[in-house]
């Protein structure tokens, strides 16, 4: 299937990316021909299959209920590139 | 109105459980810290952290869906729902998607008013998740930087989703008091809305007859072959309490008749809205949201083991259980004769508190009683002390003891609160209190005695009985409890007036 | 023999008998890289100081009699995507230059309890995506038979250093190929364990469900000796195999007997360079000259395993690389001028009274979101986040990604028919010996397909090994890729062992 250039935006968009036209451009060919070899899979028939979202499957993995310590706080915003002493900062989420 | 649409209500309510630490990681749940003080390096979402989920979490969300007869599937797995929001580091939620760990369950309401008959709700699905971080708007700075606090961050949340069986406000809140009260009776949340462990969303439409005006659409599936006409659902948020949700509610079936008459646009014809309630001014307002916003694109979270779920845990939970509230309201009203308020303030107190209340009602054979004693007087020292049934001082067995010498009369009416008193004090039973208190049980002969003595010095109070003003005999009661304190006043008052009848 | 060609396991008989000191051995390797790095590029740091100070420490507890731990004082070169405590994690990608995590990655505790000296960082394509080690955002890191060539990737800097001789013994990762593929195509020993064998705690992930760390060496004895340092459960990563570690370094040196070793039909077809062929040809040969047997075994979905790979690989990426976003860590776009542009877009749009274009305008925090990402990331990670995002999304997940689970089991299906036949699978790691730099820029759906032989064991979950088998031509070294089932590590390393035993490849080292 081909990729339009509207969809190949709405995708930027969903994946927080900003691209340049010339960007865009490339992006859309690279994808149509990655989606194009990876339409393949349609071939295979799968009836009955189930699907395999892990490489070794198992089940029922659990830790106990017992808190531990916390990142002292300036250590947990040390990494944050913009922060006071409290905590993180970004531009007003109101209205979002 | 009323009789010309039915409001049609679903619920999806997110209750906090009652871990110590998070869904994944070891961070304290505790409510009220100061910002970022509660995270690590996992609920921060930091590069190669992952999550390992919380045993105690999932148990109690198993201990909820079964008290909802709930069906619990064999398997279930975690899927991540992605959508980014500065509250929540990994721009992506751990949820579940198409495998909930349970689906399918039920809880019934009644209106002790009458209002609606006892219905069924059903419950479409309970699942597990984690909870996002908050965003803190300065707003007196109005346009500035928002603060994001991630102490929330990956506390276990269960969500749960009605079915659209509601057909009214009020029965909304009532749905939402009886969930609160078997979540808090089988202790799997504080369900403090103030706090945030318990969040509702609702959804709300009308369903109109049709008439003549509106004919089914042709070509319209949806519409042959009915009677009704559904307006567009919008869901509305921001609700701090369950008034709150009725209130809501109320606003939103009448804007929604109105704007029904005004542009008469049926569902499926405008996209789901979201409106906010504001509790100040009373009303709901649209809220902005972006087209793209609803593709999750939801995938089964690589980090994480599914979980199986075998038919003999679910009947150890179930077991584990006991006697529900419904059914225990049931039992405290038809077995013991109590009021459905009463009951419900037993019930409310926990399950500790009514498993005393039925210990205490059979050994002293009176449940209004034992119920008085237990929501009075028990209920309110545990608060004045702030402590718990096990360390009150006061087992069962002994209040019942109190209750019975209080009938037998060997406890004098007047005092057994000083009696109750000195017991939860000194950890003491009925007798050694009465000792303490220097109490002792004022038999008949004496009250006679009493009585005769008062009388013979009294002759004005004999005429004025005797003249119909019975109440005459207040003053003589004073005197008799200052002569013995011990005195019951109203076997003496009852005594006083036998006494001046057959004088006569 | 120069001290850069002797094994780890030479080292440590050097070390334990006090004949050189992990002071010494250090220094030579940190002389070495820094003579002849700069042509080789493999490390992105070098931490100097910190080495010695670590050789130093285990020097000390040798002459104390204290205990020394497996690794005592053999320096180890990490891919610079395991998170340390304090020190820079870049994953390659300016997003990340800044990023000093909290914490360590459990294979860097491990490292550490084993007395192992961290020399330094290594060059990786950008959050391990690609074969090449080109999509680093730093550096180039250069084959060391061939340096025009690349040495494959994307643990291309670890497969580099072991291979240039700066480092015995290295830590790589593994998604699609990572440790195997380089290891291949730069003449060492790599391998990729069992997924879960060893803890993914602290590894800044690629694709969750395929990403396993593994250890390269010069020899399969090393690779045994680092990997039983690394392996085993940790309660912090929920797919950790909660099962023994079986004693590799004593394993390993005991062939196997009535091996019996399966060739895949479907991998000597189309495409396979003649040299590569010939050399795995010559190892089937030197199986049979053991005393095992060969048994031609057929995996009819290999050929779906990059489309299948290339599928998962990106949905889940596009999902873990979401987290940078400029908030909470990482790179983050200039605000003020973000806020200038969105002033001067607003005001262009109201200009021309666009009200579509303003209800679609990005608002400050999007936009913030959006210029950081493309700020951060390179053209392969945002290629394959984009991929990823697309076969994740409404009307698309059915068709691709969940389709691609499927076609996934029936990959492992086809692998647990084949172990009922054969101990081990023997085969090409790559279609043809390494590439020219900047080959096949431009063509990713190329370089995409030469994982054609490496994705199916992650997709599997099984382990797999490289050992160098010959040499093309053109001088460039060809691996041969060993698999087995589930949790068969020992299995594989004996199987690798008597091969090496029997051959000499690994005792040929590239001229620098
Ligand atoms: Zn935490």
């Amino acid at each position: 299937m081909s990729l339009s250039r509207v969809e190949v935006e709405k995708v930027a968009l969903l994946s927080r990316l900003r691209l340049s036209d010339a960007e865009l451009d490339t992006i859309t060919a690279d994808l149509a021909k990655i989606v194009g070899y990876v339409d393949q899979l349609a071939e295979v028939s799968t009836e009955g299959v189930e699907p395999m979202a892990h490489a070794i499957e198992i089940t029922n993995v659990f830790r106990d209920d017992s808190s531990s310590e916390s990142l002292p706080r300036e250590e947990a915003l040390a990494n944050a590139p913009h922060h006071d002493t409290r905590g993180y900062l970004v531009p007003a989420v109101l209205g979002e | 109105m009323s009789e010309t649409y039915t409001t049609i209500i679903g619920l999806e309510v997110h209750v906090q459980l009652a871990t110590d630490s998070k869904l994944f990681c070891g961070c304290s749940t505790r409510f009220g810290a100061e910002p970022n003080t509660q995270t690590c390096p996992v609920c921060i979402g930091m590069p190669g952290t992952l999550p390992v989920m919380n045993r105690r979490a999932f148990e109690l969300a198993l201990r909820t869906a079964v008290a909802l007869d709930c069906e619990i599937p064999a398997f279930t797995k975690w899927d991540r729902k992605q959508y980014y929001y500065p509250d929540l580091p990994k721009n992506y939620q751990i949820s579940q998607y198409d495998l909930p760990m349970s689906q399918h369950g039920h809880l019934d309401i009644r209106d002790p008013k009458g209002a609606f008959a006892t219905k069924r709700v059903r419950i479409l699905r309970a699942h597990l998740e984690e909870d996002a971080g908050k965003s803190l708007h300065d707003e007196v700075a109005g346009k500035g930087d928002s603060l994001i606090d991630l102490n929330r961050t990956g506390t276990p949340l269960l969500e749960i989703v009605t079915e659209p069986d509601l057909r009214s406000p009020l029965e909304a809140k009532t749905f939402l008091s009886e969930l609160k009260l078997l979540l808090t009776y089988i202790g799997v949340s504080d369900c403090n809305m103030q706090e945030g462990s318990l969040r509702v969303d609702a959804n709300i439409n009308l369903h109109i007859p049709a008439s003549s005006t509106d004919p089914p659409r042709p070509g319209c599936p949806s519409d042959q072959g009915k009677h009704t006409i559904a307006t567009p659902i919008v869901e509305i948020k921001n609700m701090n309490s369950f008034r709150a949700v009725e209130r809501a509610l109320e606003y939103e079936a009448g804007r929604l008749w109105h704007e029904w008459q005004e542009t008469h646009r049926k569902l499926g014809e405008v996209p789901k809205l979201t409106r906010g309630w504001d509790d100040v001014a009373g009303v709901t307002r649209g809220q902005r949201s972006k087209e793209e916003s609803s593709d999750y694109r939801y995938f089964p979270d690589p980090d994480l083991a599914p979980v199986t779920v075998s038919p003999a845990e679910v009947e150890l939970v179930r077991g584990s259980l006991g006697e529900l509230p419904a059914a225990l309201r049931a039992r405290l009203q038809d077995g013991f004769a109590l009021s459905s308020y009463d009951a419900d303030v037993l019930i409310n107190q926990g399950q500790a508190v009514v498993v005393y209340f039925l210990e205490v009602a059979e050994s002293a054979g009176d449940a209004k009683a034992a119920a008085n004693w237990v929501t009075q007087d028990v209920l309110r020292v545990l608060k004045e002390t702030n402590t718990t049934l096990d360390s009150l001082g006061l087992p069962a067995a002994r209040l019942a003891e109190l209750i019975r010498q209080i009938k037998l009369g060997d406890v004098p009416g007047p005092r057994a609160r000083e009696v109750f008193q000195a017991m939860i004090e000194r950890r003491v039973d009925v007798a050694a209190a009465l000792e303490s208190l220097g109490i002792a049980a004022v038999d008949e002969s004496e009250l006679i005695a009493l009585a005769s003595k008062l009388l013979a010095a009294n002759p004005k109070t004999i005429s004025d009985v005797r003249a119909g003003k019975a109440q005459a005999v207040g003053a003589l009661i004073g005197q008799a409890k200052k002569q013995n304190p011990n005195i019951d006043p109203t076997r003496f008052r009852e005594i006083c007036l036998q006494l001046i009848e057959t004088a006569l | 023999m120069p001290f850069f060609e002797q094994s780890a396991a030479e080292h440590l008989r050097n070390l334990e008998t006090g004949e050189v000191s992990s002071v010494d051995l250090t220094r030579s390797y940190l002389d070495r890289i820094a003579a002849l790095d700069a042509r080789v590029g493999a490390f992105l740091r070098v931490d100097s100081e910190g080495a010695l100070r670590q050789a130093a420490e285990v020097d000390a507890k040798r002459a104390q009699r204290r205990p020394v731990g497996p690794l005592g004082g053999l320096p180890v070169a990490v891919k610079d995507i395991l998170c340390e405590r304090g020190q820079p994690t870049t994953c390659a990608s300016r997003i990340l230059e800044n990023f000093r995590p909290p914490y360590d990655a459990t294979v860097i505790s491990r490292l550490r309890a084993a007395d192992a000296v961290l020399i330094g960082r290594t060059n990786l394509d950008e959050f391990a995506m690609g074969g090449s080690t080109e999509s680093s955002a730093f550096q180039v890191t250069r084959n060391p038979w061939d340096l025009e060539r690349t040495p494959g990737g994307s643990s291309g800097g670890s497969a580099a250093a072991v291979a240039a001789g700066f480092a015995p013994l290295a830590i790589g990762t593994d998604t699609g190929g990572s440790i195997r593929q380089p290891a291949g195509l730069c003449g060492v020993v790599g391998m990729k364990p069992t997924y879960g064998r060893v803890s993914r705690y602290g590894v800044v992930a690629y694709a969750s469900s395929l990403d396993q760390v593994g250890p390269f060496g010069q020899s399969v004895e090393d690779v045994a000796m680092l990997l039983e340092a690394i392996a085993g459960h940790d309660p912090r990563d929920a797919t950790s195999l909660n099962e023994p570690v079986p004693a590799y370094t004593k394993e390993v040196g005991l062939p196997l007997a009535n091996l019996r070793v399966g060739w895949v039909r479907e991998h000597f077809g189309q495409g396979l360079d003649a040299d590569v062929e010939a050399a795995v040809r010559a190892a089937l040969g030197v199986y049979e000259s053991l005393g095992a047997t060969l048994h031609e075994i057929s995996l009819p979905h290999a050929k779906y395993a990059v489309a299948t790979y290339y599928v998962i690989a990106p949905s889940e990426a596009s999902s873990n690389l979401a987290r940078y976003d400029g908030v909470h860590f990482g790179h983050r776009t200039n605000e003020k001028e973000m806020l200038a542009e969105l002033a001067a877009d607003r005001k262009q749009l109201e200009t021309a009274c666009d009200r579509q274009g303003l209800d679609r305008l990005d608002s400050a925090l999007v936009r913030m979101y959006r210029r950081s990402r493309s700020e951060g990331f390179g053209p392969e990670v945002k290629r394959r986040i984009m991929l990823g995002t697309y076969a994740l999304s409404a009307g698309y997940y059915d068709a691709y990604y969940l389709k691609a689970l499927k076609v996934r089991r029936l990959i492992r299906q086809d692998f647990d028919r084949a172990f009922g036949q054969v101990d081990l699978i023997a085969g090409p790691i790559t279609p043809a010996p390494a590439i020219k730099i900047g080959e096949l820029a431009g063509d990713p759906l190329a370089m995409y397909l030469l994982d054609i032989y490496t994705v199916s064991a992650n997709l599997a979950g099984l382990p797999g090994l490289c050992l160098p088998c010959g040499r093309s031509a053109a001088g460039l070294p060809i691996g041969l890729q060993l698999l087995a089932p589930p949790l068969a590590e020992a299995r594989l390393l004996r199987g690798a062992r008597m091969y090496e035993q029997a051959t000499t490849w690994n005792t040929t080292h590239p001229e620098l």
